[in-house]
């Protein structure tokens, strides 16, 4: 499995970008008409890391149009990996590392999925994967590193080692990668898209550079006035962003920093599913958590409002 | 558990020699577990001005005891932090130059200080075992002054050859590090649960440097998968103190990670 040119094809990606309206007008709408525009076979890149600013409403709602045929990338990749695999959604998956954590030992359905060569895993550094998605929000075709070199992933991952024509020294030549579409979840956006977030940024604001359509959920919705009194804080210009949703714990039950915690009791309920029942137990837990519910207020239902409400004062006094 | 005082797990073990190698105003890349511990350790022992930076894009946090983070990428990671500059810009800062030490383990270590956290047997398309993926530690491993493995010691994990090289440590040997392109950093240590390893400057193989207490050479040999070198001048580590091990269980006293 190794790189394909439309990943790095700066001049495509740029074209892309130059033949699209640059709006600064209204980007709500609904999550079923954002992921509308995730075409079968698109390279789709997750923002946020790990159990941390998961795009988890876009998730689902990506999964419920059953695509198929898509790439998918993000630096670490958590059990939204493991759904697109089970669900027949991916082709390919292009991260630095994929499980939950520590506490859940490997991951069942990784191993499955790629050990029987279902599902390559293309797999990066952490910074090398970042440094890709930088390349291409930068608009150039690869970007000089000194990670990596060495090891069996440049062997593996198609990057090419190039002398420095200034030095003469041996450089990683990490490759740009262009995403068809960037998912992620913000704090707070304008209704035109101008988005902010609080804590770490993960690798969002180059996601959203690098990506030719920019999908974005938010916990708030807040005015025009509210961005342009701190506009320090936008990381996300509006004209870079397609479609926008207010979806209110729309990474939950992963966290969203200071505004709720993640819920690991939920991890370890999703992954005793899988111990007992293989890819069955992810189906199962598809159907309860991604195809069934109607509305995201349904979904949440799910957890309950107690849950909902913990979770928010275990955040919250985590950033106090 | 053997070679240490009775009572002191793996992971405590680990967290105080850990610790032991880290100085003061210096700056350190630290996971989760062990690494982690053993920098909040030495914080509050002998180096109250070590710096840690994060996987997550944190710079200088102060966890908080009995809340140690489960990943990089979290709240409690990021608690009390000077700085969060994003996963990325993390990284650069050690690809810069800006980080001493970093810590990392692996499912397999050979010789040279290569590790595997790839895949094992089969082919890579095709493995036997698909293991999680490098992460972070390739880059720490290529981008830090130096790296300090903190392992367990098995026969299993110290193989005479890994089945891919993840995290390039001294590849095969004498100058094939800084000829592939690596131009700084490298292994400096390997601290396992029964003693701690340097390397030989010429050929860059391990070397055993000290034992820890109650530990014999036979029995380094006899867990580990490729000749074991002996320092001229072997030692054997000073067994945790109390002092130590109280700073590990008031840091976790729900022992999640000890």
């Amino acid at each position: 499995m190794t790189i394909s040119r439309r990943e790095y094809d700066f001049q495509a990606a740029r074209h892309r970008l130059e033949a699209k309206a640059k709006s600064a007008g209204e980007k709500l709408t609904t999550i079923d008409h954002a992921v509308a525009r995730v075409k079968n076979g698109d390279h789709v890149a997750f923002g946020g890391c790990l159990f941390s600013r998961t795009p988890l409403a876009l998730v689902r709602a990506l999964l419920r149009r059953r695509p198929t045929r898509l790439s998918i990338s993000r630096n670490l990749m958590c059990y939204e990996g493991e759904w697109c695999m089970v669900a027949g959604a991916v082709d390919k998956i292009v991260t630095s590392w994929m499980g939950i954590g520590l506490p859940w030992g490997l991951s069942k359905i990784h191993r499955e999925y790629v050990e029987s060569g279902r599902v390559p895993m293309e797999e990066w550094s952490h910074l090398a994967l970042g440094l890709r998605f930088r390349a291409a929000a930068m608009g150039v075709p690869f970007l000089p590193s000194l990670t990596m070199m060495g090891s069996s992933l440049v062997d593996v991952g198609g990057s090419k080692i190039i002398d420095c024509p200034y030095t003469g020294e041996k450089l990683l030549a990490v490759p740009a990668l262009f995403p068809d579409v960037a998912l992620l979840h913000v704090h707070r956006a304008d209704r035109f898209g101008n988005c902010q977030i609080d804590g770490y940024p993960h690798m969002d604001p180059d996601i959203t550079r690098a990506a030719s359509t920019v999908l974005v959920t938010a916990e708030e919705i807040v005015s025009e006035k509210e961005i342009r009194l701190h506009p320090d804080r936008t990381v996300i210009p509006g004209f870079a962003v397609d479609a926008l949703v207010h979806v209110p714990y729309g990474s939950y039950p992963h966290e969203c920093y200071g505004l709720y915690d993640a819920e690991p009791d939920h991890f370890s309920t999703y992954v005793d599913g899988i111990n007992r029942h293989g890819a069955a137990g992810v189906l199962a837990y598809l159907d309860r958590y991604v195809y069934g519910p109607a509305t995201h207020v349904e979904y949440l239902s799910l957890f309950g409002e107690s849950a909902l409400a913990d979770a928010g004062r275990r955040g919250r006094e985590l950033v106090s | 558990m053997r070679g240490s005082p009775h009572g002191v797990t793996s992971n405590e073990l680990l967290a105080v020699m850990g610790a032991r190698e880290l100085e003061d105003n210096t700056t350190v890349f630290a996971g989760v577990g062990a690494p982690m511990l053993a920098s909040g350790l030495a914080q509050r022992m002998h180096a109250p001005r070590l710096t840690m930076v994060i996987e997550g894009g944190i710079v200088g946090p102060k966890w908080k005891p009995g809340s140690l983070p489960i990943s990089t990428n979290e709240m409690r990671a990021a608690y009390r932090a000077q700085m969060l500059p994003g996963i990325t810009d993390a990284f650069l800062l050690a690809q810069r130059g800006f980080l001493d030490v970093g810590f990392i383990g692996g499912a397999q270590i050979d010789r040279y200080g290569n590790l595997n956290t790839s895949a094992i047997g089969g082919s890579y398309d095709k493995p036997k075992v698909r293991l999680p993926g490098t992460g972070g530690a390739n880059d720490i491993i290529s981008l830090c002054r130096e790296v300090i493995i903190l392992t367990v010691h098995e026969k299993r994990r110290f193989s005479d050859t890994v089945d891919f090289i993840t995290s390039p440590g001294w590849l095969s040997g004498r100058d094939a590090r800084r000829k592939s392109g690596l131009l700084f950093g490298g292994v400096a240590r390997v601290v396992t649960t029964l003693g701690v390893f340097g390397f030989d400057p010429e050929s860059r193989r391990m070397r055993l440097e000290a034992l820890h207490t109650g530990v014999s050479v036979e029995e380094v040999k006899a867990n580990t998968g490729f000749e074991v070198l002996v320092s001229d001048t072997l030692t054997t580590t000073k067994p945790p103190t109390d002092e130590e091990l109280g700073i590990l269980r008031m840091l976790d006293p729900a022992r999640q990670f000890l």
